[in-house]
């Protein structure tokens, strides 16, 4: 009979965090980030139809960096748990602290009692009245959960990358300075010996969550705004760059009465370029 | 919502599976109590015990759908409610309406806007416009036993169809059974008690190719008719300012029409059938 050998409980663990942060060292960063008009997301990623930054909530966003299939299995459950609070209770009763420490339990039961801990680093983001108010969380492959205030980097050489973000970002920043210190906070790694690079505009995925917006306030920037956005041709301010041109019905702040639905604010694409989205 | 909770206290398998991309679906298996049609009912008619939503108008125009409902909810002979809204947006560029048992019928409208934006979050991609009729025909046809016993909902369906070739003929509009459906309609369609009056109305009246303006308009007109032969109908409250709910759905998306807005509206009509009570 074979001789099973010992192993330590520590070993065990700390095999595992070597195993999960090695995974996530491969992939390419994300970054959240607060400014004036909401919460913006910044990923490199080069695929436009796989996700690594998706809507959860009215107000709550997700980003994730490591491997696809284990953080979309992680997207699907926050949607559902999400959208079953919401109906069960209300709209205003989903937040991002409930959903952040229903991911902290499922990824520290699965780093410990799974022989494979999921290779991911996670942000929920939830926007706020004022930018102080927004709320952004990391949890991390063990299961830890942290509150980060204003801005955080996941995914390879985030540390560099947080550097970067730390010097340059301001909560009071335009959508489009944030996003260039997005951009260019990405951009300072990577390179050959560790030098800076450009990243192309369609190679990034950025989305918001607008803090003016009623209802669901996440929208993509992806095409055209996203470039003109990058390349600082158009000053979009507090208001995000409406991808498309044409501004959304805005709608009314009048008590119960809204005159558009939770995602007619949501529009991208119009039918008339195309009639998909 | 006290489903397979894990010891561990990660979230149980149904959650993380990738399985549906449908929130019925996935509410059939964490939360059954919570889809209407799983209650078990104790036999016997319970049709006045709950208040009744009346009538709700659509009329498909040039580059969209108009739809419009009264505000009156009556339960037997009385008012249950003067102002009740029963049109409201089930996504982005659709519009659902209800008639029947109110409390079923609001219950059934919000699930089935969870449903679309369920759908939207989780593929990243809108249901077509027919997936969604066909959706909405599900959860109706969930609902047919209750349905037998008196406590039945019917909705009505519009929506821009962003899939269509020509935007000036993508406002499309579905009516329901209590068995389910779904009935596409040309031009106009309308449901609840005063139903028959109001699709009279509009069979003299309406013209394909009507501005949605025009349209918004005519469907004031028809509620009016409505509620001049039908009790259980509410005309425009002019002394309390509860005018109809109207929305549209077009190219950019779903709007309710401001107070302000259906106020000028409805006192046109009412103004007009000073003149001429017929209309």
């Amino acid at each position: 009979m074979a001789m099973q050998f010992y192993a330590s409980p520590e070993q065990i663990m700390r095999d595992r965090s070597e195993l999960a942060r090695k995974g996530i060292a491969r992939g390419r960063s994300a970054v959240v980030l607060s400014y004036a008009g909401g919460v913006l997301f910044v990923a490199e990623n080069l695929s436009s139809a796989l996700h690594k930054v998706s809507e959860i909530y009215d107000r709550i966003g997700f980003a994730a960096v490591g491997r696809y299939n284990e953080f979309e299995n992680l997207r699907r459950a926050g949607v559902r748990m999400a959208d079953l609070n919401g109906l069960s209770y209300d709209r205003r009763d989903v937040t991002g602290r409930a959903l952040a420490n229903a991911f902290a339990q499922t990824l520290g039961a699965i780093f410990t009692e799974q022989s494979k801990p999921f290779e991911v680093e996670i942000c929920v983001a939830e926007v706020g009245p004022t930018a102080d108010a927004d709320e952004l969380y990391r949890l991390t492959y063990d299961g830890s959960v942290n509150d980060e205030p204003g801005r955080m980097a996941m995914g390879g050489q985030a540390e560099a990358i947080t550097g970067v973000l730390k010097s340059q970002h301001r909560a009071d920043m335009s959508l489009a300075e944030a996003a260039k210190v997005a951009v260019q906070a990405l951009s300072s790694v990577g390179g050959e010996g560790g030098a800076a690079r450009t990243i192309a505009a369609n190679q990034l995925e950025v989305a918001v969550l607008d803090r003016q917006r009623v209802g669901r306030t996440f929208r993509r920037i992806t095409g055209a705004a996203l470039t003109a956005l990058l390349d600082g041709e158009v000053e979009t301010g507090g208001q995000a760059g409406a991808g498309g041109g044409a501004e959304p019905t805005v709608p009314t702040t009048e008590a119960h009465k809204p005159t558009t639905s939770a995602g007619s604010a949501d529009l991208e694409d119009r039918p008339a370029e195309g009639g998909e989205r | 919502m006290a489903a397979g909770f894990d010891p561990s206290g990660r979230l149980p398998d149904v959650f993380t599976n990738a399985g549906t991309s449908s929130f019925t679906t996935f509410l059939s298996r964490v939360a059954p109590e919570m889809l209407p049609g799983r209650r078990p009912l104790p036999p016997g008619m319970a049709a006045d015990l709950a208040p009744h939503a009346t009538t709700i108008v659509a009329i498909s125009a040039t580059g969209g759908v108009v739809m419009a409902g009264d505000r009156r909810a009556t339960m037997g002979n009385l008012i249950a409610q003067r102002d009740i809204e029963k049109v409201h947006p089930a996504d982005a560029y659709s519009l659902v309406g209800i008639a029947g048992t109110a409390g079923i019928g609001i219950e059934l409208m919000r699930l089935f806007q969870v449903e679309l934006e369920h759908y939207e979050k989780i593929e990243g991609a809108m249901l077509s416009l027919d997936g969604k009729a066909n959706r909405l025909a599900s959860m109706i046809r969930g609902n047919l036993g209750a349905a037998m016993q008196g406590l039945a909902v019917v909705p009505l369906f519009a929506g821009f169809d962003l899939a269509a070739g020509d935007a000036a003929t993508a406002g499309r509009i579905f009516s329901f059974d209590v068995t389910g459906g779904p009935y596409e309609e040309t031009g106009y369609d309308a449901i609840g008690s005063g139903s028959l009056f109001a699709k009279s109305a509009l069979k003299k009246r309406f013209r394909a190719g009507l501005s949605v303006e025009d349209a918004t308009r005519l469907a004031v007109e028809a509620l009016y008719d409505a509620a001049d032969d039908d009790t259980a109908t509410g005309g425009p409250d002019l002394t309390r300012r509860i005018y109809p709910v109207v929305m549209t759905a077009t190219a950019e998306g779903t709007r309710r029409l401001t107070d302000t807005e259906t106020a000028a509206i409805a006192e046109g009509v009412v103004a007009g059938r000073m003149e001429n009570p017929g209309g």
